[in-house]
């Protein structure tokens, strides 16, 4: 299977005065086959957002490469991008802010078919059959977005990128903003879609229960490291590495049985300051000494699995 | 145990431009002393506004009856000046979102010594003994240090550390939590759910947790209710409630969710979505998204009603009572 999309040793740095240059995410890999889900999950502050960012080529890197259909993606500037780049879209976390107040629904829809050559009233045509497929009446064209539902306007969010066509999403917390039941249909939304289209998805989230619901396979970022990834189900059921586990641990369940998560001691350090050796050494329940020392790649392990950890097997 | 608050018939009116709404409608339940009851729900379910109305803390006109009993007096018909000796001292709340309720120009020092000298009436230096033992309760490394700093020196859930410290200062025996974890990472969240249920051990402490995370609700909370369009729908022990549910409504927001196991390919949503201020439904709240719905549900407002031991449910068809024991 050759990826659809392909990042190596990608590297984001963001400057600030006064102080040095923060590197949000250090050397991450990934790479996202066609018709593949794959879940991006972390703590907050970790850099899966600026990865995500990265990936789609809204945050110019200082290192690596991204490679999407085999080309490389170039930093957004402000000449208009490339046409064989439409294909990479983002769906934004809040649905309020990433659609325009003032303009009507279906023309804010319709924009990614006139960006493509067509014609206005054919935009116009296609945009309400997107609004239908993806769940919303017809008359939404005619319609703003504050007539909306936050679970309806992240619909139309999502149609918005499909009328470019894509052939790869990136989603960053495309459901963390919506209610809970309106979570539950616009992931499902999302799932099909990727069936239907046969197309690539990055699902970024800090939920960590819905990534294991929903996504093939599953990458977990600490510290602006990529630290595991592999298929979801064996991701979750053994955990290769420490973080991993005690993610999964912290998770409650909503069985009754009145048990308090594990909790893992420690906060997250400052990222322009990381530990030295393995990054997750001092909040690491089976670190060994000379954790303190290397800083251990992320290896292949077996299944298309693969951790960043001495222990890992 | 005994009955530390006691809201009977609760009802919250707030103004808006078409006239009053009802956000909280006739609500009653009962939170013992040292224990932990859940409010769950979704947004505008009226959970919060239950909370605020306890707290006299309700928007400019709006208008509350019923009412709720705490140690023997009626927090509803207080005065404005009685309820400030309770709220504070008494009764206590954490809110969601620890950078907003943190001042971020205070340092840490006077805002968790502040209403300790105001409603105890003790000294600097006795006020800042007693935050260094509080800073160190919540487990702030370093409390004397800590005391000089300000919110921006601490991650998120440092922050909500200290929001505890500053609302436990007086020794509360209430303490409010309005979705004290729903801001933060679930390691982060982790610690603050032992951290309230060890405080609760420590202290006989009773706090009421809102939240619409059932996954916390069945990690610290005794018992539980289930709020829909501002009534009860369900409220019993966590364990029934939680793998018993006989609310349709409950049913739902536990389908809903991921399944532990995982696998399963699609989430299973409630369909439709819940009323807003003003548009709650007649009869039932819940019928139009029920899947169970008979035609008295489009007319009578239900009563919960008392199924099993100390398990009330809303529900007068109750579809999900034969089914019992059967949670797949």
């Amino acid at each position: 299977m050759s990826a659809l999309l392909e990042a190596t040793g990608v590297a984001v740095e963001y400057h600030r005065t006064g102080a040095p240059p923060l590197r949000a995410v250090d050397l991450a890999d990934l790479t996202l086959a066609r018709g593949e889900i794959l879940g991006l999950v972390g703590e907050s502050g970790c850099g899966k957002s600026t990865l995500g960012r990265a990936v789609v080529g809204l945050q110019p890197t200082v290192a690596g490469e991204i490679r999407f259909d085999g080309r490389p993606v170039a930093p957004l500037g402000l000449r208009r991008r490339p046409a064989d780049m439409r294909g990479l879209q983002m769906v934004f976390q809040d649905p309020y802010a990433s659609l325009n107040p003032r303009r009507l629904v279906g023309d804010q829809v319709g924009d990614g078919y006139l960006l493509g050559g067509t014609s206005k009233a054919e935009a116009r045509r296609r945009a309400a059959e997107l609004l239908e497929r993806v769940g919303l009446p017809a008359d939404a064209v005619k319609r703003y977005p504050h007539e909306f539902s936050g679970g309806q306007r992240q619909r139309i969010a999502i149609a918005r990128t499909l009328a470019a066509e894509p052939s790869c999403i990136i989603a960053d917390e495309p459901i963390s903003a919506l209610d809970a039941s309106a979570q539950a249909s616009v992931a499902n939304l999302l799932v099909e879609l990727v069936r239907e289209l046969d197309m690539g998805l990055v699902f970024i989230s800090h939920d960590l229960s819905v990534v294991r619901q929903i996504a093939d396979r599953t990458a977990v970022m600490y510290l602006g490291r990529v630290v595991e990834v592999g298929p979801t189900l064996q991701v979750w059921s053994e955990p290769a590495h420490p973080y991993t586990k005690a993610l999964i641990s912290a998770v409650p369940r909503a069985d009754g049985a009145g048990v308090l998560p594990v909790e893992l001691p420690g906060d997250v350090p400052d990222p322009s300051r990381p530990p030295g050796g393995c990054r997750f050494h001092p909040r690491c329940p089976v670190a060994l000494p000379s954790c303190a020392q290397d800083d251990p790649p992320l290896r292949i392990l077996r299944d298309g699995r693969s951790a960043a950890c001495v222990l890992a097997k | 145990m005994g009955t530390l608050l006691e809201v009977e018939d609760l009802t919250v009116w707030l103004a808006t431009r078409n006239g009053p709404r009802k956000a909280v409608d006739g609500l009653s339940f009962r939170v013992d002393s040292g224990e932990v009851f859940g409010i769950a729900g979704e947004s505008g379910s009226g959970k919060t506004m239950t909370a605020m109305a306890l707290l006299g803390l309700l928007p400019h006109a709006a208008r509350t009856t019923g009412r709720a009993v705490f140690e023997g007096r009626d927090l509803l018909s207080m005065r404005p000046r009685e309820l400030r000796d309770v709220r504070g001292r008494s009764i206590a709340m954490v809110s969601q979102d620890p950078s907003t309720s943190l001042h971020p120009m205070l340092s840490i020092e006077t805002q968790v010594t502040e209403h300790m000298r105001h409603h105890l009436g003790i000294g600097k230096s006795e006020a800042r003994g007693r935050a260094v033992e509080l800073l160190s309760t919540v487990r702030i490394p370093d409390p004397e240090r800590a005391l000089r700093a300000h919110p921006a020196q601490f991650s998120g859930g440092m922050r909500q550390r200290i929001a505890i410290a500053v609302a436990l200062a007086c020794e509360p025996r209430l303490l409010l939590a309005d979705e004290p974890t729903t801001a933060l990472d679930v390691t982060v969240q982790a610690g603050i759910l032992r951290l309230l249920h060890r405080l609760r051990l420590e202290r006989d402490l009773a706090v009421v947790v809102i939240t619409h995370d059932l996954g916390v609700m069945s990690a610290v909370a005794d018992r539980i209710c289930v709020m829909y369009g501002g009534r009860t729908a369900e409220v019993g022990p966590r364990e029934t409630v939680l793998t018993h549910p006989r609310h349709p409504y409950t049913r739902g927001l536990l389908d809903a969710l991921p399944h532990p196991e995982g696998g399963a390919a699609t989430l299973r949503p409630i369909p439709g979505s819940p009323p807003s201020l003003g548009a709650v439904p007649e009869g039932c709240p819940f019928h139009p998204r029920c899947a169970f719905a008979v035609d008295s549900c489009r007319e009578e407002r239900p009563e919960p009603a008392l199924v099993g031991s100390d398990h009330r449910v809303a529900c007068p068809p109750d579809p999900l009572g034969d089914t019992l024991g059967d949670t797949a």
